[in-house]
């Protein structure tokens, strides 16, 4: 293969391409759509030789995490990928191995949760991870899910992170979607990503070890987590290092967050992943009709980069958090962390409104950005405001309509 | 096999080693911890052990542990595929030369009957299907113990817990017999299977020096009596243990190339009674009026069970 060459691919196989870069030894795997592509796409290059070390299919995601994290702190580079109710399923274990301490990356193709059952994709799996410890990027296309994961091993092995990195994705509109995605040379990231090493010591005959031991007392429960939130909010620098040291090598360049037009705007949408891409064309169609938008796209949310943002975002005096989640009772899970890092220079006169749109993979129409500016322009506070209009509401009658047309009639 | 079978004929024969030293915070006269030490003494130091959540979580309470070998603590149902990535993580390393053989690692689950019964059995019979080159230990107590002795898959027909008490409603306080893990792991056939008991030291010995040459999953169940929850003088776990090998009730047993055999089979069996009539468990059975039919059907049980061998 050449150097450098770009090739058309779904965002599961700029996944898989980037564990075989990245030399990755060990997968246990499990099946889940639509994250399937990508550990098919690996059982097939370790089942031909292309990569070396072993493929391991799981009973379970359970399971297959507690392998991930098991073989990382016996000194091997793993890679895994779940989704949706298989994220549900092994969250147990990605506490636990968070709490271990090992490097490894997993990436997230996500998509809604159950019930209903659904495949399409919104962000309620991957935040349900929240606050298990998990460093957290979010790929806004192909070419970004190849280069994060690259990145997010030189932060996991970092000996002043040594964690897990989860880098997300949505399903369908990144998992099974073209795009050209630049394969770098694979000369090159060897040297940018090593041959795993591990800082920590390892299962070994010569160096026993008690690991993950029990506790007694909130002193030394509170001390070991306290460390890890230290190491968490630690990454941010570590990935901005690394980021920086990937685009010297690479020419592509990541933040935390990304600022899109944000030099004079006065409505900022705030989002994350692929729509930030619907929300960026947007924001240039806005400006074209004389309205100064921009959007600000999350890259990573754990750790959460809130002076990062607050930069971003000060004295901007409309801001919209579009969130494609929903916690009943409580509205959009970013909104509040949003607001809370604007707080401690919180601007005169600012509106934070919160947006609920996307949800089970629910398109964000155009229009629904200038249903945005509308309410931005009143001054009022609202509680949030779902993207859900008389449109979405005819497609949902349209089936009640098959099912059981008188009922639908009477009403 | 012959060759490598009853090493060892007497006590003093057993490996004078000790891979897991006193001073634990496990209960006096635990027979799990008993058993898990004469395992250790045969497999030596070069061990990692994968433990589930349950009595034994407290073998390592930070910053100590009274093991010469390694520890990873998992979750109740998580040992098992943690003791895949461990097996998968060495085998990768000494298969591309980034560790040496002498480095290697006899990788073994603990975990309690609760786990191995319940929660996580599936993982195990995977891990069995993928011929996980692995020991698994089972220290059965015939409850979850750690959390107070509540009813699991492995406690006895008649025996009260704290989740299936006895009442005049259902005075016979658990009313389903124990879940038979020893056949449920056959049916898969595994490499090497084995009952043992802490009263028996050169027959565990015996049993595990056979298991640590072999390859793939071998699996052991050991007899933990409980004296917490089974309610008895900790003093008492090894006469205990003696009559739940005299009675039949603890067949001591493996499993190996297709065969059941079974090791000391008692000549002729003591009733039950005398091993129900110790513990606190069972109390309800005698006391304040003996329940007949439920001592008949755990004696009919025992002996429909040798009939199949006699």
């Amino acid at each position: 293969m050449k150097p450098n060459r770009k090739m058309m691919l779904t965002g599961n196989k700029a996944a898989a391409w980037a564990a075989r870069l990245a030399r990755v030894e060990y997968v246990p795997a499990f099946p889940i759509t639509p994250q399937t592509e990508i550990v098919e796409t690996l059982a097939g290059w370790f089942a031909d030789g292309t990569m070396q070390g072993k493929f391991t299919n799981m009973d379970s995601e359970h399971s297959m995490f507690m392998a991930a994290g098991a073989a990382s702190a016996s000194g091997v580079r793993v890679f895994t990928a779940s989704s949706s109710q298989g994220i549900l399923h092994g969250l147990e274990s990605l506490h636990t191995l968070c709490g271990w301490r090992v490097p490894l990356v997993m990436v997230n193709v996500s998509r809604a949760l159950a019930t209903p059952i659904t495949l399409e994709p919104d962000h309620n799996d991957v935040l349900i991870t929240r606050d298990s410890g998990l460093i957290q990027l979010h790929a806004e296309t192909c070419q970004e899910v190849l280069d994060l994961i690259l990145i997010g091993y030189h932060m996991a092995e970092d000996p002043k992170v040594c964690l897990p990195v989860l880098v997300n994705m949505d399903g369908f509109y990144l998992s099974f979607t073209r795009e050209p995605v630049s394969i770098p040379d694979p000369g090159l990231v060897e040297k940018f990503l090593p041959k795993f090493k591990a800082v920590q010591p390892v299962f070994q005959a010569s160096q026993p070890q008690a690991r993950a031991s029990a506790v007694f007392g909130g002193e030394t429960y509170s001390w070991f987590k306290i460390q890890q939130d230290l190491a968490v909010r630690h990454a941010e620098k570590v990935f901005i290092e690394k980021a920086w040291r990937f685009s010297e090598m690479f020419g592509r360049y990541y933040l935390p967050v990304e600022s899109f037009r944000m030099e004079d705007a006065e409505y900022v949408f705030v989002m994350s992943n692929s729509f930030a891409t619907k929300g960026k064309s947007a924001v240039l169609k806005l400006r074209d009709q004389g309205i100064k938008a921009g959007l600000l796209k999350l890259c990573m949310i754990r750790p959460f980069p809130e002076k990062a943002i607050a930069k971003a975002l000060k004295g901007c005096k409309k801001i919209a958090v579009i969130d494609q989640n929903i916690a009943p009772g409580r509205g959009g899970i970013i909104y509040p962390e949003i607001v809370s890092a604007l707080f401690p220079e919180k601007t005169a006169g600012q509106k934070v409104l919160s947006v609920i749109g996307g949800l089970g993979g629910k398109d964000i129409r155009e229009e629904d950005f200038g249903t945005i500016i509308q309410h931005l322009g009143n001054p009022k506070p609202e509680g949030p405001l779902y993207l859900y209009g008389e449109q979405d509401l005819n497609t949902f009658l349209k089936f009640e309509r098959i099912a059981k047309p008188e009922e639908v009639a009477r009403s | 096999m012959s060759a490598i079978t009853s090493n060892y004929k007497k006590i003093k024969d057993l490996n004078p080693h000790e891979s897991l030293s006193a001073g634990t915070s496990l209960c006096a006269g635990c027979g799990g911890l008993e058993g898990l030490r004469l395992a250790l003494k045969e497999l030596g130091d070069d061990v990692i052990i994968c433990n589930a959540a349950g009595c034994m979580t407290l073998l390592s309470v930070y910053p100590f542990t009274p093991l010469r070998g390694s520890w990873l603590y998992t979750t109740m149902g998580g040992p098992v595929p943690a003791a895949q990535g461990v097996r998968d993580a060495l085998d990768i390393r000494i298969q591309q030369g980034d560790m040496p053989e002498s480095e290697n690692l006899q990788v073994m689950v603990l975990a309690g009957d609760g786990s191995s019964n319940d929660m996580g059995m599936g993982p195990t019979s995977s891990a069995i299907h993928r011929k996980l080159d692995f020991i698994y230990f089972c220290y059965d107590n015939e409850a979850y113990g750690n959390t107070g002795f509540q009813l699991s898959a492995a406690s006895p027909f008649g025996g009260a817990t704290q989740t299936a008490p006895s009442t005049g409603l259902h005075p016979a306080g658990a009313e389903l017999p124990k879940k038979d893990l020893f056949e449920i792991w056959r049916a898969q056939n595994p490499t090497y299977i084995a009952t043992v008991s802490p009263r028996e030291p050169i027959d565990l010995a015996n049993k595990f020096a056979k298991a640590k040459l072999m390859k793939g999953p071998r699996l052991f169940i050991c007899l933990s009596p409980c004296p917490t929850g089974w309610g008895f003088d900790p003093k008492e776990t090894h006469l205990i243990a003696k009559l739940a090998r005299d009675t039949g009730i603890f067949p001591l047993k493996e499993f190996f190339e297709g065969k059941v055999m079974h090791n000391k089979v008692p000549r002729k069996r003591v009733p039950v009674e005398r091993y129900l009539e110790r513990q606190k468990r069972f109390q309800h059975l005698f006391i304040p009026v003996r329940q007949e039919e439920t001592l008949a059907q755990i004696q009919s049980r025992v002996d429909a069970y040798w009939s199949q061998y006699e």
